[in-house]
């Protein structure tokens, strides 16, 4: 932050800043505000996973309670492993985002190096025609791709799901895997093309060098993937291939008034993307500001 | 360029990328010319083109080519314009669709009367310079973002359930109450995006400015207002017409909270849940391919209203400033 280090605050409150007191609590207001609104961002979160340990009694006598041996109870995760197959939710919801995050990264980064990398008739067109869909929310488009699946024989097969995840990353991957490809110094795809080597071979060069890029696009194709529940409703509705988002909303559907049950799926269900925030919050951060933030 | 700017959470990206290729297009010359047949570029082009055609652009054009057709005699038919007519006119149906419209508007309407201020709040004091804990925090407040609407949704009517007994009153079961509770529940889910980037301008903005405000005298009150609020001022709008956009087409919170219905008595029924249940159908009413993408052109067209409205309105008026 020291880029950024001008005290604005300090320099205008120094001329009578006489009582350190009154500077001190001048610098606890941030901390006041930021802590009141971290209780309300994350504690309904802390609330449900806290409550999914304990028995029904106990949550709604104490709901604000920790869990203690007294009150332990794991009912809740017993009925949803027995009831529903949250594994192979799991496993379907892993497969697709996978896929989906692969496939955009490197056909974007194909398509976004040659764009970066070349001029040729109708350059402009091709990036025109592939920016548009940034703009254009592939839901409006629903009607049309049922139909389409329904005739290539994809519904309830991961693979539809997967084209349809792949057309809507790619986009955005084009666009911004472009700028970056833009910014690989030029001197060292000549070196290697006076090596002799194919233009493949440049781009397999010029691709680690754009990995800030990457990992922004593959954070920001994962994440509504992962959540979304439009069109694992519409296009995989059965069991077998039923993600993570669409199972917890059926179990909820199902199981309303089973209170441990409802909250220990919505634990499952929010912890893994929880946890992946987590470790690498600082690359969602800086993916979101591109790189703006330290 | 310019157009490009209309997009998604992820356009922070966009814009970036939008002046951070302008400075570095010079920098690369055109590959020598071949004569050769380019296959190259056919090679590193043609596949991300093919899925994106096959699977969005002809899709979408599709959706539009269905709300001119209706099934006549176990065919569909050519009609004109006749669904955008019923839809507009016939009683029943344009009931149900001036209502989500409206809806939809206030959903919209909440948002940016909400969110815009709580994000520049968190990210001003976020932007302090003494302050500790500053990455902690950005996680905490950015974390409820990262969770699926299925799970906020629940999350919130868990809580605010009167069997819980936090609230007493069911504000998602009257339907003076319902649209605003649920548009709450999505503001507190994505206040974080406006957050982080109110902060990014925040703390991009050169020291050279603040101090020259603080030589002339003015406190860090007024130098907020007077400087780095007009610097912000183009993020607002950026964030107002992605907000716009993902509203019009929100869906999956209603859907989880109220069911497809929008209750109660279609007091949070939006455009999606309407398109959703045109297309595919709800109690005694069939679906219909063709009323869906009619709806879905009606969004559409919505959509792109608000869009030229953010351009013609407000990005030619707020000034841009290259920091």
């Amino acid at each position: 932050m020291s880029a950024v280090s001008t005290p604005v605050r300090g320099v205008a409150r120094s001329p009578r800043a006489g009582r350190p007191w009154r500077a001190r609590a001048g610098a606890a207001v941030p901390h006041v505000v930021l802590l009141a609104y971290v209780v309300v961002a994350c504690g309904p979160i802390a609330l449900i996973v806290m409550n999914a340990f304990k028995s029904r009694q106990a949550i709604f006598e104490e709901p604000f309670a920790f869990p203690t041996p007294d009150t332990l109870d794991l009912a809740g995760f017993e009925t949803v492993f027995t009831r529903a197959r949250f594994e192979l939710y799991f496993l379907n919801s892993f497969i697709v985002t996978v896929s989906t995050v692969f496939l955009v990264l490197l056909l974007g980064s194909m398509a976004a190096f040659a764009l970066a990398e070349y001029r040729f008739a109708g350059i402009t067109v091709i990036s025109l025609y592939l920016a548009v869909g940034i703009m254009i929310p592939i839901r409006l488009g629903t009607v049309g791709i049922l139909d389409l699946m329904v005739r290539l024989g994809l519904v309830n097969s991961l693979a539809g799901l997967v084209l349809v995840y792949t057309a809507m990353g790619l986009p955005l991957a084009v666009f911004v895997l472009t700028a970056f490809f833009k910014q690989v110094p030029g001197d060292l795809k000549d070196a290697a093309r006076i090596d002799g080597a194919s233009e493949y071979r440049v781009y397999s060069l010029a691709l680690p060098l754009v990995r800030p890029g990457l990992a922004a696009i593959g954070v920001y194709t994962m994440l509504p993937i992962w959540n979304d529940l439009w069109f694992p409703l519409i296009l995989t509705p059965s069991e077998s291939v039923r993600t993570v988002t669409l199972g917890t909303q059926l179990f909820l559907g199902q199981f309303v008034s089973d209170w441990n049950a409802v909250l220990a799926v919505l634990t499952l269900a929010a912890l893994p993307m929880l946890a992946l925030f987590i470790i690498f919050s600082r690359q969602f951060v800086r993916g979101l500001t591109s790189g703006a933030v330290k | 360029m310019t157009p490009l700017r209309t997009t998604g959470p992820p356009d922070g990206i966009g814009v970036e990328a939008a002046t951070a290729s302008g400075t570095a297009a010079s920098a690369e010359p055109a590959a020598k010319p071949r004569r050769r047949f380019p296959t190259h570029l056919v090679v590193f082009i043609a596949p991300a083109a093919a899925i994106y055609t096959v699977f969005m652009v002809y899709p979408l054009l599709d959706s539009l080519r269905l709300s001119m057709f209706a099934p006549r005699d176990g065919l569909q038919t050519f009609v004109g314009l006749d669904n955008f007519v019923r839809l507009l006119t016939d009683d029943l149906l344009s009931d149900a669709f001036w209502n989500a419209v409206w809806n939809n508007l206030v959903f919209f309407a909440v948002h940016f009367v909400v969110q815009n201020p709580i994000g520049l709040l968190l990210a001003a004091l976020l932007a302090t310079p003494t302050l500790r804990g500053r990455g902690t925090y950005r996680t905490l407040l950015f974390l409820p973002t990262t969770l699926s609407v299925v799970i906020v949704g629940f999350i919130w009517q868990l809580i605010i359930s009167p069997v819980w007994g936090f609230v007493d009153t069911p504000l998602l079961g009257q339907s003076s109450t319902a649209l605003v509770t649920l548009a709450l529940m999505s503001v507190w889910q994505y206040v974080g995006i406006p957050m982080i980037l109110f902060y990014a301008v925040l703390i991009s903005i050169p020291d050279e400015l603040t101090e020259a405000a603080t030589v002339d005298g003015a406190g860090a009150w007024t130098t907020f207002w007077r400087v780095k609020f007009p610097l912000i001022l183009p993020t607002v709008g950026i964030v107002s017409v992605v907000t716009y956009v993902a509203n019009m087409n929100a869906f999956d919170l209603i859907y989880t909270v109220k069911g497809a219905l929008a209750g109660p008595d279609f007091a949070s029924d939006i455009m999606g849940t309407l398109f959703f249940r045109t297309f595919f159908g709800f109690q005694l009413q069939q679906g219909s391919s063709t009323m869906g993408a009619t709806v879905a052109t009606m969004m559409f067209l919505l959509i792109l209203a608000g869009v030229l409205l953010y351009f013609y309105g407000w990005q030619r008026r707020v000034e841009s400033y290259q920091l």
